[in-house]
């Protein structure tokens, strides 16, 4: 009898010739990647590289010129996948006149997930003596942690996640790239955004994007073996400069 | 379309407003305030209170839903929640209902507490049963609501959703009878008249005061009503888009 199940490793993520025009530009233009299931990828690139459209076009919220996109097996956007993929958004998307609390729980009973599950992404994100406290009273990073902690509701398979760690601290940047790694452990598939190159060697898979195009992918050893450089700050300065010369 | 999500932002929009006491003060003695001037400014002629008094009760609702939707909305659309929602399992007439029924539920608070003052104290007269009044005071607050949403599309700052008021709502308010009896109005007056909604939410409040007349056209004026409500709502959720450029 022959197993149609997808295998385990097949990727959680294939862009296939993606185009996306936002404003009159082309701001992706013949973009063709995958995501790997189970593991931590890191989605790098300067700002106005085009990380958040990609990230938008996989959630399925951002309108496509051209190209395909599967999730899951799916395609991105198709209404079964609003429940198995955990979004945050690059500015924090979350009720400012709300409790911390009470922005979850909104969240929880979309999602239909057991109200136990806000204590538990409340820990997760180290926001638990935060929970009773009025979004807008929070600080930036706290109101970023917020919104990661929407994102992780429900336990989603996949976790789309823009810019998760900017502005915060580098203990807690620590923490949640641990968090980060247990989740893939227990098979997780994460696609997460960043423009600060050094949390780069956090994750399993790279994809460096520069002007709407994949200028690098592999693990960070990959990328390192391939600049021939060991900082990763200065391969990726030097895998920028190698396309626009 | 699903009533546990309904019910979430349901809840989620009154938590909101619950962090906001001065906007429900101001929503709730703002039209207490009102009829009580227009009480005393027809101290000698209450002929013209019994007359108007009624009518102006239901309005109240539909005005102030009018304003605090399109704003509320307006704030979702920029803030970024809403296209966060659009990544989740809820469906736009989830978010509309739950709108609906949060706004709904405060509004007969509304047209209760100033029915009580006008109707208790005032000594204004009623033909038909109080609870007629406020019941049109609600459904006429649905119809505010459901025009606020629509609008809200066409604004892109707050300051924008307020000038729609005088220019969405004053002309209404000019032309459905209050001012001058529709009968005397000149012939293409009438005819833009006819084509508002507002002319048959009054049309159907002063029945029900002055006349306690639930005839035919009363139906009509409630059908009205009720067909615009849900016009206003489907084009409402069509401006919600869950893909945007």
């Amino acid at each position: 009898m022959i197993d149609y199940r997808p295998m385990p490793s097949a990727p959680s993520i294939v862009v296939d010739k993606l185009r996306i025009r936002r404003g009159g530009v082309i701001v992706l233009d013949d973009l063709s990647l995958a995501v790997a299931s189970g593991r931590v990828t890191g989605l790098l690139g300067p700002s106005g590289s085009g990380k958040t459209t990609l990230m938008r076009a996989i959630v399925g919220v951002q309108i496509v010129e051209s190209g395909t996109i599967a999730v899951l097996g799916e395609p991105a956007g198709t209404p079964p996948l609003r429940w198995k993929v955990g979004y945050m958004t690059q500015n924090p998307a979350v009720y400012g006149d709300l409790t911390v609390r009470e922005n979850l729980r909104y969240f929880a009973r979309i999602l239909d997930a057991a109200p136990e599950s806000v204590d538990e992404v409340l820990e997760t994100v180290a926001m638990t003596s935060f929970a009773g406290r009025v979004v807008n009273k929070l600080s930036g990073g706290q109101r970023a942690r917020v919104s990661l902690a929407t994102a992780l509701i429900g336990s989603p398979e996949l976790l789309v996640l823009d810019e998760p760690t900017v502005g915060l601290d580098p203990v807690l940047r620590r923490d949640l790239w641990k968090t980060f790694n247990e989740l893939a452990e227990q098979g997780k598939t994460l696609l997460v955004s960043s423009h600060v190159m050094d949390e780069a060697d956090h994750c399993h898979d790279l994809l460096l994007l520069r002007e709407g195009k994949l200028v690098a992918t592999g693990s960070p050893a990959d990328v390192r073996a391939q600049s021939g450089k060991q900082d990763l700050d200065e391969a990726f300065l030097v895998l920028i400069n190698e396309e626009v010369e | 379309m699903s009533v546990r999500a309904t019910f979430a932002t349901a809840v989620r929009v009154l938590n909101q407003l619950r962090r906001d006491p001065r906007t429900i003060a101001l929503l709730l003695l703002v039209p207490v305030v009102l009829i009580f001037l227009l009480d005393q400014l027809f101290h000698d002629r209450r002929q013209i209170f019994q007359q108007i008094g009624g009518p102006l009760l239901g309005l109240f609702p539909l005005i102030t839903m009018f304003l605090v939707t399109s704003i509320t909305m307006l704030r979702e659309r920029v803030s970024g929640t809403l296209e966060r929602l659009m990544a989740l399992p809820l469906a736009k007439i989830d978010v509309l209902a739950g709108y609906a029924l949060a706004f709904a539920l405060l509004a007969a608070v509304q047209a209760t507490l100033v029915s009580i003052v006008a109707f208790g104290f005032l000594g204004l007269h009623t033909q038909g049963p109080s609870w007629a009044v406020v019941l049109l005071a609600v459904s006429n607050a649905v119809l505010g609501m459901s025009l606020g949403l629509f609008v809200s599309a066409f604004a892109r700052t707050e300051f924008q959703a307020i000038q729609f008021m005088p220019a969405f709502i004053f002309p209404q308010i000019l032309l459905c009878g209050l001012f001058t009896p529709r009968a005397q109005m000149a012939g293409w007056l009438r005819g833009i008249s006819d084509a508002l909604p507002f002319t048959y939410a009054y049309d159907a409040l002063s029945r029900a005061t002055q006349r306690g007349l639930f005839d035919g056209r009363f139906a009509l004026d409630l059908g009205v009503t009720i067909g615009v409500t849900v016009l206003a709502l489907a084009l409402g959720a069509s401006t919600l888009r869950r893909r945007t450029g």
